[in-house]
């Protein structure tokens, strides 16, 4: 489940949606590259390792959220290899007239609703699926507070532990979730630590795999905080609260995917276009600079990098941009990039 | 290399084809036709046809640009605008050639687009490639058709529904509102009478590879045979004729036992026969079909020929419900089949034609081809035991075709083939 995936529906079905994110720097990849020519990113032959290695073994179906061609191979992948008991392609719809996509991707979130059904017979009634979203509104609600309060005082958490604190929220129920929020953000309210001379950076790029947890850490021992990012991108995809009141609320989700996503490079972006929107954040958090960070052999954010970063050239901000993957062990070089960057704004804005 | 080229008689009509084509879009400024950017799978050509617009496919621009050496150039150009080296290089040559003046194949200037017409099909950077067109060219009208992914093995009525609706909706009155003219579904019938025509000889032309030898080569020489169909003459009277002749040729190379015709004139001794999948190099083209047919390997299918549309399982556009058929004809292009689709057409191929081998051209620069076929590779090998080979390259980036690191591989796999050959026949 990179990117986004609308978990409110699996909750309601009495399931939990865990969000597969690769094997990051922890799994050695030994099978994965024997299915994956080099030039293609890092993170599907971390998922086909994980599944060879039989991590998924307790894994009723796989969701496979339209990105790019590589995660859509990827779940054909999986049903070559009859992993899980379903294999499903989930079809974002590209058209966002309500009549049109929307129909279209109700339709899909249905088939997915079914699959479960089969599985263990569980009716989605209104009220389940009300109540579900209204958990998903308040863990959106707490994420959003918990990045509020560190762009306002980043010294008093790092990012690498905001990260691990909303990663968390990708494995665990969400009314666990709910709590560590709550407790986390009682904690950041309160006054401690002192602000250190760093620029304040928005890292983007990142919306798919993961950087590694070295690298966020890197960025912010280079004189950054990292104040606004792309990281886990679905657990802020829909930008505001779901309708928790009407009697459908399918078609409440399938509106808010419509209306109040957010802007990422797997969405087709005409008529809402991503450098007005990147613009926008930029002023809302206070950046300083951008940080353009993509995984190797990303075609979507990569090809996404040439219009953000000409906006940036016409509005004078100032960015640094460079690749990993998830497993980047050395971060030297990025170290002493990002330092530059951070001492030339320093020195010179 | 610079021995001159043997040409069949179709070859020098989709010539003058391509040439009016060019000479056509060159005057657009002139004339005061509409042009239509749009992509190979899924190009429904027929649509911009029935609306007298000109249809103009970036990547016909960059493929060409790869034959005529430019493509380098033009990647580095993009490069220097800030494109990664890692992405689509389809997309870089485009970006550069559009940077360079935009002159196509022919010398003459390509217009500038009235209309992108961003058909997703197969392929997930098509939409990056018209988010970065609809820049470069400000104020240009996008029109999305957002075709889904066959993941479930079969084409839905939801999803044909989907379709249809943004044909209706989205696609057709952004055409009216361009071209000035109003959408005639008479007039598409008519277009699309001619396409099922074409689908019917392109079938046949392809079938032919049965016979042994086989009288055309499906992959290097099939890539000119799909050009009329995949660039702007779906349902033009020209693509009938041009594919009329093109079988006629054909059927006389079999009365004759001929084989197929390469740059050096006919193939005289086939000794292997091949099914390949992914695109082919553009940049050494004739370099590396010369590494086949110096061997006497010869390609009997290609999954690259089916990227405009796959025809061979059935498939028909339908003039009776002209929408609903080019939803059907987009959903049903290669790349938009799903893995297990693929491994059954491919499986298909190398029984019906009789293979000796399978080979993948893994190209760099295509992950809609290219994740996925190390799995692919594993299960042919494993369901038909056939041979299995190699190789990679890319579209249009010439850094990334190594001469004699292919040369060593293919080597490596028609000795192979030669020695299942032998056992064969000693046991």
């Amino acid at each position: 489940m990179p990117v986004y995936f609308p978990r409110e529906i699996i909750h309601a079905a009495n399931g939990l949606a865990i969000g597969i994110l690769g094997g990051g720097d922890k799994k050695l990849i030994i099978k994965g590259d024997a299915y994956y020519q080099s030039y293609i990113c890092h993170m599907p032959r971390s998922i086909i390792e994980l599944a060879l290695d039989k991590h998924f073994e307790g894994f009723d179906g796989f969701i496979f959220p339209s990105i790019c061609d590589v995660i859509r191979n990827l779940s054909g992948m999986f049903q070559l290899m009859e992993i899980g008991k379903f294999v499903k392609y989930l079809d974002f719809p590209q058209n966002f007239l309500p009549h049109i996509g929307g129909t279209f991707y109700r339709h899909e979130l249905q088939t997915v609703l079914d699959q479960v059904y089969k599985l263990n017979g569980v009716e989605v009634t209104a009220q389940k699926l009300n109540h579900s979203i209204g958990l998903f509104n308040l863990n959106r609600q707490l994420i959003c507070k918990l990045y509020d309060i560190r762009q306002e005082f980043p010294w008093r958490l790092t990012a690498a532990d905001v990260y691990h604190i909303v990663r968390a929220g990708y494995v665990i129920p969400v009314e666990e979730h709910n709590e560590i929020l709550e407790e986390v953000i009682r904690h950041m309210q309160k006054e401690f630590g002192d602000p250190l001379d760093k620029i304040r950076v928005l890292v983007i790029g990142a919306f798919c795999e993961q950087p590694p947890a070295g690298l966020i850490k890197t960025i912010e021992l280079a004189g950054c905080y990292i104040v606004e990012d792309d990281f886990l991108l679905g657990a802020r995809w829909i930008q505001g609260d779901i309708d928790t009141a009407g009697s459908d609320p399918l078609g409440a989700i399938t509106q808010a995917y419509l209306d109040m996503s957010t802007f990422s490079s797997s969405v087709y972006d005409v008529g809402n276009p991503k450098e007005a929107r990147l613009l926008q954040l930029i002023r809302q958090r206070k950046i300083d600079g951008v940080i353009f960070a993509a995984p190797s052999f990303c075609d979507p954010a990569l090809l996404d990098h040439p219009i953000l970063q000409k906006e940036c050239n016409d509005k004078g901000i100032r960015f640094v941009s460079f690749l990993y993957s998830e497993n980047t062990g050395q971060f030297k070089v990025i170290k002493e990039q990002v330092g530059t960057f951070s001492d030339s704004i320093k020195l010179w804005d | 290399m610079s021995k001159e080229v043997a040409k069949e008689r179709s070859m020098i009509i989709q010539k003058e084809m391509i040439t009016r084509q060019f000479k056509e879009l060159s005057m657009a400024g002139e004339t005061g036709k509409k042009v239509v950017y749009t992509f190979v799978p899924g190009n429904i050509s027929e649509l911009i046809l029935s609306f007298d617009m000109l249809p103009v496919y970036p990547e016909i621009n960059a493929l060409q640009s790869g034959m005529r050496k430019k493509s380098g150039g033009y990647i580095r150009d993009a490069e220097q605008h800030g494109h990664s080296e890692d992405v689509c290089t389809y997309v870089k040559c485009d970006v550069g050639m559009m940077l360079s003046g935009n002159i196509g194949p022919t010398g003459e200037k390509i217009p500038k687009p009235d209309l992108l017409l961003l058909s997703y099909t197969g392929c997930f950077t098509f939409m990056k490639w018209f988010e970065t067109l609809e820049r470069l060219y400000p104020g240009v009208p996008v029109a999305m058709l957002h075709t889904p992914y066959q993941e479930a093995h079969k084409i839905t009525p939801e999803m044909t529904a989907y379709m249809v609706k943004q044909l209706k909706e989205e696609v057709i009155p952004k055409m009216e509102k361009v071209s000035g003219n109003k959408y005639d579904e008479e007039k598409l019938k008519s277009i699309l009478r001619n396409s099922s025509k074409v689908e019917d000889y392109i079938v046949k032309i392809f079938d032919t590879t049965k016979h042994r030898p086989s009288p055309i080569d499906a992959y290097f020489a099939g890539v000119y045979y799909i050009g009329p169909i995949n660039s702007g003459f779906r349902g033009t009277p020209q693509a009938v004729d041009y594919y009329a002749e093109l079988y006629k040729e054909i059927l006389e190379r079999i009365d004759n036992k001929l084989g197929p015709i390469t740059p050096e004139g006919v193939m005289e001794e086939e000794r292997f026969r091949l099914v390949v999948e992914g695109p082919p190099n553009w940049t050494h083209f004739r370099e590396f079909w010369k590494l086949f047919y110096d061997m006497g390997a010869v390609i009997v299918a290609s999954s690259y020929t089916k990227v405009g549309g796959v025809y061979d399982m059935g498939f028909r556009v339908n003039p009776d419900k002209p929408l609903e058929s080019l939803a059907e004809y987009c959903m049903n292009c290669y790349t938009n089949l799903n893995l297990q689709q693929r491994v059954d057409l491919l499986s298909k191929c190398i029984t019906d034609y009789h293979a000796d081998g399978f080979l993948v051209n893994s190209i760099k620069s295509c992950n809609s081809f290219s994740a996925g076929q190390l799995m692919i590779m594993q299960k042919l090998e494993r369901k038909l035991e056939i041979p299995i080979g190699f190789i990679e390259s890319d579209l249009v980036d010439p850094r990334y075709f190594s001469y004699s690191n292919i040369k060593n591989r293919l080597e490596s796999f028609f000795q192979m083939l030669e020695q299942r050959k032998m056992m064969n026949i000693q046991s």
